[in-house]
């Protein structure tokens, strides 16, 4: 065996040691911890995903000494190493971005929970995104829950308190019914690990045995992740969530956290359930629906709001959309769209979330509309920031929004049934994405006589401004050379199952 | 009937309190406790104001249900729809368990290779007794490091929620200490100077011997855990933390983490590598047997303990 192969594992238990440690230390040194921790895992999943993409192939590597399905076991593959690896830039980059906010809203000597929250979180994401066995999963969507929990609260006023209160009710909700559909399928199979279930369960399928059970699991799987990564009828909990926790806190919960529970759904569709079960279920076609509804019903809501954090949040409901739109297509193409929306929805919304925060930051602390007019004059780069996030998420040419919706649009028409729906809502919802961003823009480039708020320059924020920069890059990065990311999203699925 | 010893003598041994008791001549507790009743809580003027301005506000500014139509609508809508999903969700899944294989079949699903070996090569293999205890610190020893880090996350969340400042902690020491139940209470005391000995000697006795019999970490910690909430119910705060203050819970808990995650990142790189570990998993039956799951057992059985104290204190006052 291979020493690259040692990697993940090394890195899920590296995060899971740093936020131990970190429980005993006060908060600067806990922050110094949570990023050399970063740096460390970035850089093991990069060393992964060069290991992967040379052999071609997943690698599986059992956590013990008893091989599978005994012990438990994780697997990477290049998809997962990519994922991992880009999981940690966008983490980097939405704490930096959030230091000096964080300090500000956070209490003092309750820095360090937020870096402890922070390891462990990543250590969870990392499991989602790496592991080989369902109840692993469920373990680490425990602590994913009971971190971001403690993310939305750590910023103490009675709207994140309300917001966590709302936030864990609803995805507790989820873990319930994520933890029955695996009790099912146990009793059903017999067996956590998913390449042994995904056997069973084609057995089953192919036989015609326990047919309603089967369905009911995967509805159930399928409900249980779409509420925690709040698909449209199930979004009540995320615009408080998103609007009013400290940035980085909003900038993660939107980018990374609902994302890895998407990622494990697409999991199990792939290595749990098996793609032609899981198509054949027409559990699909309720994904479909949702998430076009949901990219109809967000952004209406979002052009309806009169605060911009909520405006953004809004804006996720509406990008989960499109991802569930892509899930639901049932193609290959279909999930390579959604797995880029996820890398370009990733990079995007933690991008607005903290270059508003340096919008709203120079017009008083206010998030009204009326208060940030000419607000990109105060603070010219969030203004440019902001500006490329808008465009990026109303898919113009050059950015990363652009690519994923050609992705989708090329999906479309490859799919004969659902071609007119999803092409039809897509143009409809990227003319409402374009109205509530463009009028923001609009807004912060309206110029105001003698504002009474002061302006900030680069000089006065140089990290802040290099974590904008970094953003735009990424971004124009994916819409641009989009082309070798798309070829590794394609492979990976391809080795995926 | 002479008297063996003088009067003096007799007035210092039990019997002679305990005839006085029984005669009804002295109370033991008068003097020795405060039998004053609870004070009714008190509200000042000022406080119900500023509730009543809040509680206004909230109905003003976030719940209007008595004037906007459309929430009062969406009220009436909700009870009815959520009492419709929980009957149609129970309905469908008392309709699914129908289907689902029965319990105790012997051809059912679950009965195959992966429970086959637990049963019968789990002794030889993991070397405990207690098959569970085998199954989940063993065989799936990260799944299990996995549940203990959710305590540990589930502590730092109350913890963000409800910790107080030092200062605040300090200044309502005696409140946090009185506010409840009468400060030196002698039949707690009493009861409890004899139950938390052999509570924490059997939550001990639970842990040390997981792998031989029913138990392990999880619930020896809780009824040591158990045992250290009816401590500082009985003597207070104060006492309790000659021995058990935030410092040392905070060494307890992150020594026990870190030895797990280390003993747990030895058996999993060496076992993923193909190295041979130099964990002895000795005779099965002794105490001192089955490799890793006795320390681990010693591990979560503190942080256990550490978790279900710390709440109580956190919810009690705020503060370890």
């Amino acid at each position: 065996m291979d020493f690259v192969q040692n990697f993940p594992a090394v890195s899920i238990l590296l995060c899971l040691f740093g936020g131990i440690i970190s429980s005993g230390l006060r908060g600067k040194t806990a922050r110094y911890v949570n990023r050399g921790l970063l740096l460390v895992v970035t850089f093991l999943s990069l060393c992964t995903l060069c290991y992967t993409l040379e052999s071609g192939e997943a690698f599986v590597y059992v956590m013990g000494k008893f091989p599978a399905p005994w012990g438990n076991e994780i697997r990477a593959g290049m998809l997962e190493a990519f994922m991992a690896f880009f999981f940690c830039i966008i983490m980097l980059l939405s704490l930096e971005g959030g230091k000096k906010k964080l300090v500000e809203e956070v209490e003092e000597e309750k820095v360090f929970l937020y870096y402890v929250l922070i390891d462990l979180l990543l250590a969870s994401l990392l499991a989602l995104v790496y592991t080989n066995d369902l109840f692993t999963a469920y373990v680490f969507v425990e602590i994913n829950t009971i971190a971001a929990c403690g993310l939305i609260m750590i910023r103490q006023n009675g709207r994140t308190i309300e917001a966590a209160a709302r936030y864990m009710i609803m995805s507790l909700l989820g873990s319930g019914l994520l933890l029955l559909g695996i009790c099912m399928l146990y009793d059903l199979t017999g067996h956590l690990l998913m390449s042994n279930i995904k056997d069973q369960a084609a057995m089953l399928y192919a036989s015609g045995q326990y047919r309603i059970p089967l369905l009911v699991t995967i509805a159930l799987m399928s409900v249980g992740l779409a509420i925690k990564s709040a698909l449209f009828p199930f979004h009540a909990w995320l615009p408080d969530a998103y609007g009013y926790s400290t940035v980085s806190s909003a900038a993660i919960l939107s980018s990374l956290v609902s994302k890895g529970y998407i990622f494990l759904l697409i999991k199990i569709i792939y290595r749990v359930i098996g793609f032609e079960v899981f198509y054949d279920s027409r559990i699909i076609d309720v994904l479909f629906a949702f998430g076009l509804m949901g990219m109809i019903f967000g952004s209406v809501s979002a052009i309806r709001e009169n605060d911009v954090r909520r405006m953004i949040a809004f804006s996720s409901v509406a990008q989960i959309g499109y991802i569930y739109m892509g899930i639901g297509m049932g193609t290959q193409a279909g999930m390579a769209a959604s797995v880029f929306h996820i890398l370009s929805h990733a990079a995007t919304k933690s991008l607005l979330f903290i270059a508003a925060i340096g919008l709203t930051d120079v017009s008083g602390g206010s998030r009204k509309f009326i208060d940030l007019t000419g607000g990109a004059y105060r603070n010219k780069w969030a203004g440019v920031a902001f500006t490329v996030g808008s465009l990026s998420m109303v898919g113009v040419p050059l950015f990363s929004g652009f690519i994923s919706k050609l992705l989708f649009a090329q999906a479309a028409v490859q799919n004969g049934t659902k071609m007119l729906p999803a092409l039809i809502v897509l143009g409809i919802s990227t003319v409402l994405n374009a109205i509530y961003f463009m009028k923001t823009v609009i807004r912060i480039y309206t110029p105001v006589e003698d504002s009474a708020y002061e302006s900030v320059t680069f000089k006065n924020m140089k990290l802040y401004g290099l974590t904008l920069i970094c953003f735009i890059v990424l971004n124009v990065f994916l819409g641009v050379s989009s082309q070798p990311i798309v070829d590794l999203i394609e492979r990976g699925l391809t080795v995926f199952s | 009937m002479s008297r063996l010893k003088p009067q003096k003598e007799y007035e210092k041994t039990g019997a002679f309190h305990f005839f006085r008791w029984l005669s009804g001549s002295k109370d033991p507790y008068v003097g020795e406790i405060e039998m004053q009743p609870q004070k009714e809580a008190e509200i000042q003027e000022t406080t119900i104001l500023e509730r009543m301005k809040e509680s206004e506000m909230v109905r003003d500014k976030v719940y209007d249900v008595e004037n906007n139509k459309v929430l009062k609508l969406f009220h009436k809508v909700y009870v009815v729809a959520a009492i419709l999903f929980c009957v149609v969700l129970v309905g469908l899944l008392l309709y699914t368990v129908s289907y689902l294989p029965r319990i105790g079949n012997s051809a059912n699903p679950d009965n195959n290779i992966v429970s086959e070996r637990y049963i019968e090569q789990g002794l030889q293999e993991t070397g405990a007794l207690n098959i569970v205890s085998g199954m989940i610190l063993t065989y799936r020893a990260f799944d299990t490091f996995g549940e203990t880090n959710v305590l540990f996350i589930a502590t730092c969340c109350v913890m963000i929620l409800l910790m107080v400042d030092d200062v605040i902690l300090k200044k309502q020491r005696i409140r946090n200490d009185r506010r409840f139940e009468p400060k030196n209470d002698g039949i707690l005391q009493g009861t409890v100077f004899v139950l938390c000995p052999i509570i924490f000697i059997f939550g001990i006795y639970i842990i040390l011997n997981g792998h031989l019999s029913p138990g392990g970490g999880f619930s020896g910690g809780a009824i040591i855990g158990a045992g250290l909430m009816l401590y500082t119910s009985a003597y207070g705060f104060e006492k309790t933390q000659r021995f058990f203050d935030e410092h040392i819970y905070k060494i307890a808990k992150i020594t026990a983490l870190c030895m797990y995650g280390i003993i747990g990142s030895y058996f999993y790189i060496t076992g993923a590598n193909g190295i041979e570990n130099h964990i002895p998993l000795g005779t099965p039956g002794h105490i001192l047997s089955s490799g890793i799951i006795l320390p681990i057992n010693i591990c979560v059985g503190l942080e256990v303990a550490c978790t279900m104290y710390a709440f109580y204190a956190l919810f009690r006052r705020g503060g370890l």
